[in-house]
């Protein structure tokens, strides 16, 4: 039953569409009819994959460094007092600032290659994931924590075995949160100055006029946004994995 | 690990246990009891003035007042826990570790009940040893529920794994905040039951506001008010006391009265 759902809702809105361009019908440089843009989507697969690998793996490689970045930092500024009172103003004021903007400046930095788009990716993901990680290590329960200080804990496996486990569902909505981003800043980085990329492609065949590879490269963004979405709950999930629900979820929220 | 799980017998403690040595010496008065002395204060208002409380070697000892008299305060205090109120005085804490036991079971949520119990060797850096652990799971009446979360667990079977973490710590001074409080009547007159055998020969402070609970159980009891502390009279007699025994149920009176006129300490 769900399946067939999953598979009427996109069907029923791609017939919606191919309806709309007939009723009005717009030319085809204006809305292409999903017809003409799986037909562009197959007859330019190879170049269209070949830029997704692009795209993708900028992607990949600068949420892998963002996430463990801001595990490192959050996991750091826990442990180190010093750090803690250094780092901390700074993660509030770098959540201020709108990293998208940064993009030329990067692109100037770091060129049109690859190298623009990860550190792009890797600054949109490390905020969310080390300002919510950090916060939800500093505020383990009451209890677990004079538990730990009456048993002689030292800070380090404190940190391991109490306050790491405890936030760890904090990290899964961080996670989520970078889902979410990650993707736009890639397609940012590509268009502020690229000359590959998914991101790239669209410029360029609007500027063409080739409507139909426009769509047929925001088809495959949008996939891509979607899948790493659902992977990112799946992980989530994975983190929230034997956690208490009623009363004792209530004690441990405390 | 020779732990004999059914082992009813008072007084033959089994080995899992492993009391601390020393503590089951009759050591005097005042030689390794666990002293407070002095003010209690919050902010500028004082909760306690004059404190003078004994808990002596081997004993339970009760501390009872009403809400907000800072009886929780001392107990953390003498476990070494950080207090919103400040002692003008000193706790004397003449025992190595003390372990605490809460109201709530403060157990790790995602972790078994095996794996709690072990927590605080692992939590030290120490090796966990985990046979003694399912050992001392048994003799709490835990036997093949090992690998059980909390949120598996009943609130009676949480105080259990809560106890029998308390008794791997090996402490000689164990403080029980109103570690019974939050269960049904029959479950805690088993708990109650089962710790005072377990944890028999330390020295155990009982945090509590039920008369019965102190009768029941305690050698000592103190009355923790704005004046001071005062001594409370208990039954004599091996704990636990039956529930229906006259001078239990006297005692228990007597305690009511005594909590429901805090300003004549």
């Amino acid at each position: 039953m769900r399946g067939l759902r999953l598979i009427a809702v996109p069907l029923s809105l791609l017939a919606l569409w191919q309806a709309l361009v007939w009723v009005t019908a717009v030319p085809p440089f204006i809305l292409p009819g999903p017809a003409r843009v799986g037909a562009a989507l197959f007859g330019n697969a190879a170049m269209l994959a070949e830029h997704a690998r692009f795209t993708i793996g900028n992607l990949l490689t600068g949420m892998l460094a963002g996430v463990a970045l801001g595990l490192a930092t959050a996991l750091n500024l826990a442990l180190l007092p010093l750090a803690r009172a250094m780092m901390r103003p700074m993660l509030v004021v770098a959540q201020a600032i709108p990293v998208f903007a940064l993009a030329p400046v990067v692109t100037l930095w770091l060129g049109y290659g690859p190298a623009s788009k990860v550190v792009m990716v890797a600054l949109v993901v490390y905020f969310p994931v080390a300002s919510v990680l950090f916060d939800a290590l500093m505020r383990p329960p009451a209890a677990l924590d004079d538990l730990a200080r009456a048993m002689g804990a030292t800070p380090m496996r404190r940190l391991w075995l109490i306050q790491l486990p405890h936030a760890l569902p904090a990290l899964g909505s961080g996670l989520r949160l970078a889902a979410v981003y990650a993707p736009f800043a890639v397609i940012v980085g590509e268009w502020v100055g690229s000359s590959r990329g998914l991101g790239y492609l669209m410029l360029m065949a609007n500027g063409r006029g080739q409507t139909d590879l426009m769509f047929a490269a925001l088809a495959l963004l949008a996939a891509m946004g979607l899948v790493l979405f659902g992977l990112a709950g799946a992980v989530q999930r994975l983190t929230e994995r034997g956690r208490p629900v009623g009363a004792a979820r209530d004690f441990t929220k405390r | 690990m020779s732990a004999s799980p059914h082992d009813s017998g008072r007084g033959a403690l089994p080995p899992v246990l492993r009391t601390p040595p020393g503590i089951f010496a009759d050591q005097g008065k005042e030689a390794g009891a666990v002293t407070i002395r002095g003010d209690l204060w919050l902010g500028d208002a004082v909760l306690a003035r004059g404190l003078d409380i004994h808990c002596r070697a081997g004993c339970w000892t009760c501390l009872m007042g009403p809400s907000g008299a800072g009886k929780s305060t001392l107990g953390r205090l003498v476990a070494g826990l950080p207090v919103k109120a400040r002692l003008e005085g000193r706790v004397n804490v003449p025992f190595g570790r003390v372990a605490l036991m809460g109201q709530a079971d403060q157990l790790l949520p995602w972790a078994s009940a095996l794996d709690n119990v072990c927590i605080g060797a692992r939590l030290r850096g120490e090796r966990a040893d985990r046979d003694r652990a399912r050992a001392l799971l048994a003799l709490v009446g835990l036997e093949g529920l090992e690998d059980r979360r909390p949120d598996e667990l009943s609130g009676g079977q949480r105080q259990r794994v809560a106890l029998a973490r308390t008794l791997i710590e090996e402490a000689a001074v164990v403080v029980l905040d109103e570690p019974f409080s939050a269960l049904d009547a029959g479950t805690r007159a088993a708990m109650q039951d089962l710790a005072a055998r377990l944890l028999a020969g330390r020295v155990v402070i009982l945090i509590s506001h039920d008369p019965l609970e102190a009768a029941r159980l305690a050698d000592h009891a103190w009355l923790i008010g704005r004046e001071g502390s005062r001594a409370l009279p208990l039954p004599g007699g091996t704990a636990p006391r039956p529930i229906d025994a006259p001078q239990v149920l006297a005692a228990q009176a007597a305690l009511f009265q005594a909590l429901s006129r805090p300003c004549a300490v």
